[in-house]
């Protein structure tokens, strides 16, 4: 059985112009120890598909559809059997560092607050365990830094922290929405390092979200491609860097300056923006920003076109779009 | 990716659509609209008509229950109670407007200032401040009275002159806020003073803060001027004041327990209508709301 | 040949509340020490990470802020020296493009006014006059006359980002400061204003100062780069160059830590 899956996804926030999908039916399976990415830009729904895992979504949104976590039914959980499960079975890190952190607690009281919960260990029992999380994730010096406060650290450190705290009770699943979206590229390297060391050590099934395709291309085995709260292409990363069958991925991957490029070449883009939420074309979400768009994209939204490897895509006219690769 | 969240209300939260829609439906707001509009009412009313002319004394008809003649019942002197309190009215409201535009104005005044000097300037306001807010106001309001001569003039601007702390403090923290906004680095690169940027970028970025502030001072002036009068020291005789209302009405309380309800009830909503009107605002201008991406 | 922009021994050192009663207070020691000369037309992009300096450069050639030593010359005269009037006249040749588009535009002015504030800050030209060269300029950036009147809420970033280089252009000037001009924006988005700042660059032949943590950026934009490190200048050369031939070991660090977007091979 699969740890986690994810059935026909279906997410609905509460907007100033009224309600809006926000997630439009995903789906996928993660099996324990593997490792998942999830990219796309601002308004893609990919931070509200993990916050829908994790039931943090606000009291007005409504979720349909089905969430299996080791065979248990997430979506209409009582926020009682939820609450055990956050922080216990799946763990988060989120993308600022310098405010998931409570500034008037010490580190040691926060990383060791899941374990006091969950486990209901003595402040001195965990005490020890939290000295030994934060050895394992580098923090120097840790014993004599656990009464230490947030503010005494910095970025890349409160970042390790915050793996700590998520780490603490052992997890089946982390999720890490942006982790290194704030922090310099050399710590990012670092922070990234560690935690594909411990999904590996601890044998912990990864969904990583970013907006970075060499993070994705070098942390997780296989990805999601999202766009207007649908995934538009996936598979495996190897096979769809190597494809990039979906027009909307292709335009992805163009619009990167290259280091190294030559001066004075200009970027490809995508034409137009992405519309709000409420305003998504009916269809395919992203007709009307496509090249490649008929009559037919407006419709209904596209089925997903298997491809070797176990790499999908949803596009219906997926053979123009290849054809047309192949000839440039 | 995200922009970090402001905590200052935003005026821009007037221009997105739909603000009067949110507005409408929002209870706090409505309850205490419709209060402050009654109160508004109340005194534009008396301007041109009251059931009976507040000052005629009637002592034939002097403590009489509500009557189809007399609405609300007569009072020792038997004046007419309803008129009394729709005259009345615009003492509380007349104390309200020019003690908290006297806070407003000076208490704003200083808190850019302190917000655009900085340094000894700031450190200098804002002692004072918490100098002269370290005496309790009604007490400071008796001592100028005291000093001063009774009257709604003096009372005024004791409690005016209350307010002006405050506001100083609260414009000087939310205009720090603002000083520290990108868009106030953009202005300085042009080159503007800080005057410039004070009037065209500050300003107008507080002005929600401002307006549920003054709400508020509003309402607890209107409870001053009531504490005062209460006390002899405000409105004096023959204007009619609510605070003075209950004073008269305690001797008769159980000749005429009403006398003492009417004014009460009339001060009590006047306040809980300000102050709902001004929650409501805070949550209507608040940012997150106000943006509409 | 005149240089558009000589910044000279450049220090910038900032004093923190103190900690103990008796004793000097504690530094920052920002920058200690940067030099660097910009040619007219040709551009300069500043690559670091967080207390590198970067800004610091970037809010002293603005003169948005005093250095503890060094100068600041732009077309020759030293701007920390010029008295207030003339400070101002100057800020025409140099405008800046700040890295939040949420947060460098005033909610509660419209597009005009926003657009139109170095011209106004000038106090040379009527109203109507600053109001036909914001149009202008929001042609120059593919935004239309329509949006004059419209308040910034109703825009996208990308489109944000547009009207700030938009304030930046209305004078006219010579160099343009950015300060992370992309970094917030997503990477659809960036491409679009990248390539809106190099148009402008080859229509306008106006220079940019760049500052950015993305080599990638810098590289799209810039004849020639300063790395930033604690302060100092630990290399510089031209992109392609440094990107291929970096010597410092705090370039080859920062270039080894950018993931390529290369993944391993199906198993």
């Amino acid at each position: 059985m699969p740890l986690l899956e994810v059935d026909d996804l279906h997410v609905q926030l509460q907007t100033q112009r009224g309600p809006a999908e926000a997630v439009r039916g995903i789906g996928f399976t993660l099996e324990r120890g593997e490792t998942l990415g999830i990219v796309g830009e601002s308004g893609c729904g990919k931070s509200i598909t993990v916050q829908s895992l994790m039931g943090l979504l606000p009291s007005t949104a409504q979720v349909k559809g089905s969430i299996r976590f080791d065979g248990t039914e997430l979506v209409g959980l009582s926020e009682r059997a939820m609450c055990e499960i956050r922080g216990n079975r799946i763990g988060m890190i989120f993308q600022e560092p310098m405010t998931a952190l409570n500034p008037v607690h010490t580190i040691a009281r926060q990383v060791g607050e899941p374990l006091r919960l969950h486990r209901g260990m003595a402040r001195a029992d965990a005490r020890k365990e939290v000295l030994a999380l934060l050895e394992r994730v580098g923090i120097p010096d840790a014993a004599s830094r656990l009464d230490a406060y947030p503010h005494q650290f910095s970025g890349g450190q409160r970042q390790r922290i915050g793996i700590a705290m998520a780490l603490a009770c052992g997890p089946d699943l982390l999720i890490a929405d942006e982790p290194t979206t704030a922090l310099d590229v050399t710590i990012q390297k670092q922070i990234l390092e560690l935690i594909q060391g411990l999904v590996e050590e601890r044998g912990m099934a990864l969904i990583l979200i970013s907006h970075d395709l060499g993070v994705i291309a070098q942390n997780v085995s296989k990805m999601l491609v999202m766009y207007g709260g649908s995934v538009v292409e996936s598979g495996p990363t190897a096979a769809v860097f190597a494809e990039r069958a979906h027009p909307y991925t292709q335009g992805l991957f163009a619009a990167r300056p290259a280091l190294g490029a030559p001066r004075g070449q200009k970027l490809a883009t995508i034409r137009g923006s992405v519309p709000d939420l409420i305003d998504l074309p009916s269809g395919c979400p992203f007709a009307g920003r496509c090249r490649f768009t008929i009559d037919d994209c407006h419709a209904t939204r596209p089925p997903p076109t298997p491809m070797p490897h176990g790499h999908a895509v949803r596009c219906i006219r997926l053979g123009e779009v290849i054809a047309e690769g192949v000839l440039e | 990716m995200s922009a970090v969240p402001s905590t200052v209300p935003s005026a821009a939260a007037f221009k997105v659509p739909g603000f009067w829609r949110r507005a409408l439906h929002h209870r706090s707001f409505v309850i205490g609209g419709v209060l402050t509009l009654l109160l508004i009412l109340a005194a534009a009313i008396s301007l041109v008509w009251t059931p009976w002319s507040p000052y005629e004394m009637n002592m034939a008809h002097k403590l009489k229950p509500p009557t189809a003649a007399h609405w609300l019942g007569t009072d020792t002197f038997g004046r007419d109670v309803a008129s009394l309190l729709l005259v009345g009215a615009r003492a509380s409201i007349l104390v309200g407007v020019i003690a908290v535009g006297i806070g407003l104005v000076a208490g704003t005044a200083l808190g850019l200032l302190a917000a655009a000097r900085r340094g000894w300037v700031e450190e200098a306001i804002m002692r004072f401040a918490d100098f002269s807010m370290a005496f309790p106001a009604i007490l400071s309001a008796i001592m100028m009275t005291a000093v001063f001569g009774a009257g709604i003039v003096n009372a005024i601007i004791a409690i005016g002159i209350y307010n002006i702390p405050t506001f100083a403090r609260i414009t000087r923290a939310s205009a720090n806020a603002i000083w520290s906004r990108e868009y106030v680095a953009a202005a300085r690169a042009c080159g503007k003073g800080g005057f410039a940027i004070t009037m065209q970028h500050v300003l107008p970025n507080i002005s929600a803060v401002l307006i549920v502030q003054s709400t508020i001072r509003f309402a607890i002036a209107i409870l001053a001027e009531a504490a005062l009068s209460y006390l002899g020291l405000g409105t004096q005789p023959p204007q009619p004041s609510w605070g003075r209302m209950l004073s008269e009405a305690q001797t008769m309380m159980f000749q005429a327990p009403l006398l003492a309800v009417f004014p009460g009830m009339a001060i009590a909503l006047a306040v809980l209508g300000l102050n709902l009107l001004g929650d409501g605002l805070r949550d209507l201008l608040d940012p997150r709301l106000a943006r509409a991406r | 040949m005149s240089f558009l922009l000589e910044v000279d021994h450049l220090v910038r050192h900032y004093n923190l509340p103190r900690e103990r009663l008796f004793g000097p207070p504690p530094t920052v020691k920002a920058l200690n020490g940067v030099s660097f000369k910009l040619q007219p037309g040709r551009s300069m992009g500043i690559v670091g990470e967080s207390g590198s300096g970067k800004s610091t450069i970037a809010r002293l050639v603005m003169a948005l802020d005093t250095p503890t030593a060094g100068t600041v010359k732009l077309l020759g005269r030293d701007l920390h020296a010029l008295p207030r009037p003339a400070l101002r006249a100057a800020r025409r040749d140099v405008q800046m493009v700040f890295q939040d588009p949420y947060g460098s535009l005033d909610p509660r002015q419209t597009v005009a006014r926003i657009v139109a504030e170095p011209l106004e800050a000038l106090a040379e030209t009527s109203r109507a006059e600053q109001r036909e060269r914001a149009g202008e300029s929001l042609a120059a950036v593919g935004l239309r006359s329509g949006d004059l009147d419209k308040y910034p809420h109703e825009f996208s970033g990308g489109q944000r980002q547009r009207i700030a280089i938009a304030r930046a252009l209305i004078t006219r000037p010579k160099l343009i400061v950015a300060d992370e001009p992309v970094s917030a924006l997503d990477v659809s988005v960036q491409a679009q204003v990248l390539n809106l700042m190099q148009e402008l660059q080859q229509k306008f032949g106006i220079s940019y100062l760049l500052i950015s943590h993305d080599l990638a950026v810098v590289n799209h934009l810039c004849d020639e780069v300063c790395v930033l490190h604690r302060g100092l200048v630990v290399e510089r050369g031209a992109p392609q160059h440094l990107f291929a031939h970096a010597e410092h070991p705090y370039t080859q660090a920062l270039l080894a830590a950018v993931p390529r977007a290369e993944p391993a091979a199906l198993a």
